[in-house]
């Protein structure tokens, strides 16, 4: 008999999202509800894969399909987070827009669902259910404001693009089920064997449809579009918390099958990187509208994350998993800011819009300045210790083309940050913007600000937290 | 377990900064914020002054230590001081508190948000001083860059967005190279702990590249020619306070840095590129004196003399002589204390006048007695008049250089005359002459507050000038052992 305790997370969570289903249908006028129940349920979740933290080293079930470990823990807890954050402080905007519906919270739930199956799958055939789970519910998050027609346009593109990625994915996985015979990640790793050149096909297309799920150059066109077009609080939900699973998965396929192999994708990931970190600083420099410049930001952020995945080994691992989590706070961070750009019921999402900031809002606009400069990765604050463990990471394995060039893009993206600082502090202010958020909104800002604010105080802690995961 | 004192000289101008953010921001001369910052800044250099007077001069090891863990097993929060970096602590202490007088008048708005920037900064320049570990010295080193940026944009000149881009990309571009050669030297030798480095040394096959890494940054701080573009046009946008930083202490981090970490890192590659060194310095002192002597604009005209100064100061340390590395650090000090002076009185005439064109002066001798009898001593301080604290500096390093390099010395020593030429000439057109410009006479001269900063300046200046003693005396024993370790490196190759 199975330990079925192991996955009770993703028990409550269906069991919640079914329930949340059948009280949309009965009860009138549910939406307040819902998002309080999915909150809460989120929460439940979030308390009992804290629980099973404590109590699992590495645990597999159903013939080894799934894997609980440390790392997968760790991610589905920054999943949880992450979107509980995301669902707490959208309501606003929502009702804003009028499309504070049940819907919401309950495609959330789906993808969530479908992030912590990914997170935790260990055979290619559960990875793909829940890898098309999160899909179709972000897809239609995407067009949820669909009355727009740039969020109709978002989702589609999204769609047409993610379902041709995911063909190629499927590809790949077929690819390599036949050279292994199974679909097991531990049963591959030992099938498998250099010497196949076909194999080398199926490793590229699946990491090539992995790239294009964490929208690493050159699988990125779809972002800045879908990120521009969907709601502002979906796109957030889109640069975080997909991301984290991606990346678990993405660590998972490179270090697990593929372990032996290293010297065929070692070069296609290094090329990733440096593609996404090169590209993400370049073509941010012409933005004009803040969402798609933080598309292209989160580009290049993900170039950093790959850059600590290419080294293939355990300090490198951890490092892109520090990365990614203050990489969380920052946009969290960073997106409550832009949802505080309200005025007389619209929301504003332009640099220029920006301009004079700090004479209006001191606060909000110094929140901003740190947050600007975290991203842009200059000490004390929390984005310059995420991008040192990863160079730490690099240098180790004495890559130091990669390494270079990686601190050189973070001075072209540098421009393209202080350019925002630049309007907020150094132009014209422009009207007040409205003051009522709500605390949620508040209380996230705020504590997302300290933590990159104060990380340098105490930077053992989430080293420590991660030094357990030793995936090789 | 003594006093942190280096952590209390840290951490109080950040605390006086969170107090003033939680006071109330108040239109026009906010005197409680003033207050507040000069407070803590004076108190602050109480502390340094009780530093420089319990700090045992017979010693080169490093004093006053604080090692505490900071990231387990990689990064210990370690600071201290030596010889070498007690004075630039002293410099900075000494220099804020005249800012924070100084900014009565050159800054109308938002003069909170401006004291919460100058104390920030004061905290990060003198934690560049006293740092021990190559991370934590890259940390504040590169912190410095977010409130100089917000001085030079929010309260610059006309051009002052393109002058606090121009700074802060140009220093970071140079700073990246210096992490990247920070992390291989952790790998290499397992510590990033300066005193272990000196101990263990750096294996002399990696000692080039991870010279020029940090050179790389080092050059552009100095700055050195040809990467000292970004000087002029921040100096000129910035504000008075702002520049006085700048010129006074910012651009010492890279000579101290080029003492602590190049010299005493990698003895053998700065063996190696001290041509390089020496080309380029000889070129900064009479290329950018030229460059100095065609100026029209007074701020940029001292922004080029300091960048000439500064070539004397990296050709007197990598001269690797006791007298050229005694003289860099004392021409540094002196340079501290001359360019701030002097973009102060640019500053007092700047303020009653809204012009930093020389042609807009001439003949204020008349007008403004007071103000013209101290600009002539810092003038003079700056061309290296005997009896001043730039004579000792300017003298110390030829000296060093003779003995290592005639034909270098020589050349350098045409610089001192170009350093005079322009000094003077600029001294003579804006105070001498005819009295043309109508509006001149209306002038004021200093008042009681400009009187008292410009006298702070000008008494030590004086007083080195004719004593350096002090100054010597605690470099000194430092310093010949900086040498003597390299020495002995060199030697057993």
């Amino acid at each position: 008999m199975e330990n079925l305790n192991l996955i009770l997370p993703e028990i409550f969570i269906s069991l919640s999202i079914m329930f949340l289903l059948i009280l949309g249908v009965f009860k009138n006028d549910s939406s307040k509800i819902t998002f309080n129940l999915s909150l809460f349920a989120i929460l439940i979740t979030t308390i009992i894969t804290i629980n099973e933290t404590f109590s699992v080293t590495r645990e597999t079930l159903f013939n080894e399909s799934i894997v609980i470990d440390s790392m997968s823990s760790l991610m589905k807890i920054i999943t949880l987070i992450g979107g509980f954050l995301v669902l707490v402080i959208s309501s606003t905007y929502l009702k804003t827009f009028k499309i504070y519906n049940i819907e919401y919270p309950i495609l959330i739930l789906s993808s969530i669902l479908g992030m912590m199956v990914m997170i935790s799958s260990n055979d290619l055939i559960v990875f793909y259910m829940g890898l098309e789970l999160q899909s179709l519910a972000l897809y239609v998050l995407a067009t949820y404001n669909r009355d727009q027609l740039k969020s109709s346009e978002a989702g589609l593109k999204y769609f047409v693009l993610s379902a041709l990625s995911s063909g190629l994915l499927l590809y790949g996985c077929s690819l390599v089920y036949g050279f292994s015979g199974s679909t097991n990640f531990d049963t591959i790793s030992n099938q498998l064997n250099s010497e196949e050149y076909v194999l080398t096909f199926g490793i590229v297309f699946i990491l090539v449809g992995l790239a294009f799920k964490i929208s690493a150059v050159p699988f990125h066109m779809w972002a800045p579009d879908v990120y521009e077009g969907s709601p502002t609080t979906v796109t957030l939900f889109f640069t975080i918390v997909p991301k984290i699973a991606a990346l678990t998965v993405f660590i998972r396929f490179l270090y697990v099958p593929f372990l032996n192999l290293i010297d065929q994708w070692q070069m296609i990931i290094v090329f990733l990187s440096i593609a996404s970190m090169v590209f993400g600083a370049v073509a941010a420099i012409g933005q004009t509208n803040i969402k798609r410049l933080i598309a292209y930001s989160s580009i290049g952020h993900i170039g950093y994350t790959l850059a600590g995945l290419a080294t293939a080994s355990n300090d490198g691992i951890q490092s892109s998993i520090i990365y990614i989590s203050i990489y969380v706070i920052m946009n969290l961070a960073l997106f409550s800011c832009l949802l505080m750009l309200r005025r007389k019921e619209q929301y504003y999402e332009d640099i220029d819009d920006l301009s004079g900031l700090s004479k209006n809002h001191p606060l909000l606009s110094l929140c901003l300045l740190l947050i600007l400069f975290s991203l842009a990765g200059i000490p004390p604050l929390a984005g310059f210790f995420a991008k040192f463990y990863i160079f730490k990471a690099v240098l180790e394995q004495s890559m130091y083309f990669l390494a270079i060039v990686g601190l050189l893009s973070t001075v072209v993206a540098a421009f393209y940050y202080l350019r925002i600082i630049k309007t907020m502090y150094f132009d014209k202010e422009k009207d007040k913007y409205d003051t009522d958020h709500s605390l949620w909104l508040k209380f996230s800002l705020t504590v997302s600000t300290i933590l990159i604010l104060l990380y340098f105080i105490f930077p053992s802690q989430l080293i420590e937290v991660v030094s357990r995961i030793n995936i090789i | 377990m003594n006093f942190p004192i280096l952590s209390s000289l840290i951490l109080l101008p950040i605390i006086g900064a969170l107090f003033l953010f939680f006071t109330k921001d108040k239109e026009g001369n906010n005197l409680t914020a003033k207050y507040v910052a000069l407070f803590t800044t004076v108190v602050n250099f109480l502390i340094s002054i009780y530093l420089w007077i319990s700090f045992d001069q017979s010693t080169s090891s490093f004093q006053f230590v604080e090692d505490r863990i900071w990231i387990e097993g990689f990064i210990n929060y370690k600071v201290g001081v030596d010889g070498i970096s007690i004075l630039f602590i002293i410099l900075t202490t000494f220099i804020t508190p005249l800012c924070i007088i100084s900014v009565n008048n050159s800054v109308k708005n938002r003069l909170r948000d401006f004291l919460i920037a100058i104390l920030i900064m004061e905290s990060f320049m003198i934690g560049v001083f006293c740092a021990l570990d190559l991370v934590v010295f890259y940390l504040f080193f590169e912190a410095g860059l977010i409130p100089m940026f917000l001085i030079i944009g929010i309260w610059g000149g006309a051009r002052r967005v393109y002058s606090a881009f121009k700074f802060f990309l140009y220093t970071l571009l140079g700073s990246v190279l210096m992490l990247v050669a920070i992390i291989s030297i952790y790998w290499i030798t397992g510590t990033t702990d300066v005193a272990q480095l000196y101990e263990i040394g750096i294996d002399v096959k990696y000692q080039n590249l991870l010279w020029l890494a940090f050179f790389s940054s080092f050059a552009v701080k100095t700055p050195m020619w040809p990467v000292h573009t970004w000087l002029p046009d921040a100096h000129v946008e910035a504000p008075t306070a702002g520049s006085v930083l700048l010129a006074a202490i910012l651009l010492k981090m890279a000579g101290y840095g080029f003492i602590r970490f190049s010299l005493g890192l990698f003895p053998f590659a700065s063996e190696v590129f001290t041509p390089l060194i020496y080309g380029l310095s000889v070129i900064a002192i009479i290329f950018t004196s030229l460059i100095a002597l065609m100026q029209e604009d007074m701020k940029k005209l001292i922004a080029y003399s300091s960048v000439a100064h500064m070539g004397f100061v990296t050709l007197g340390i990598f001269t690797l002589q006791q007298q050229g590395i005694e003289g860099s650090i004392i021409q540094m000090i002196s340079h501290g204390l001359v360019s701030a002076a002097l973009f102060l009185t640019v500053g007092v005439v700047y303020d009653r006048m809204h012009s930093r064109l020389i042609s807009t002066y001439g003949g204020l001798v008349s007008v403004i007695p007071k103000y013209s009898i101290l600009f002539m001593l810092f003038a003079l301080a700056s061309l290296g008049l005997p009896g001043t604290s730039g004579f000792i500096g300017e003298f110390l390093i030829l000296m060093g250089a003779f003995k290592d390099n005639f034909l270098v010395a020589v050349i350098a020593s045409i610089g001192v005359i170009l350093g005079a030429a322009y000094m003077l000439w600029l001294y003579k057109r804006v105070v001498f002459g005819k009295l043309i410009n109508e509006d001149l006479k209306k002038m004021l001269d200093l008042n009681r507050s400009e009187y008292f900063i410009l006298s702070c300046l000008a008494a030590p200046i004086l007083f080195f000038g004719f004593y350096p003693d002090p100054l010597i005396n605690t470099i000194e024993v430092s310093v010949t052992d900086l040498i003597n370790t390299h020495n002995t490196n060199i030697a057993s190759k």
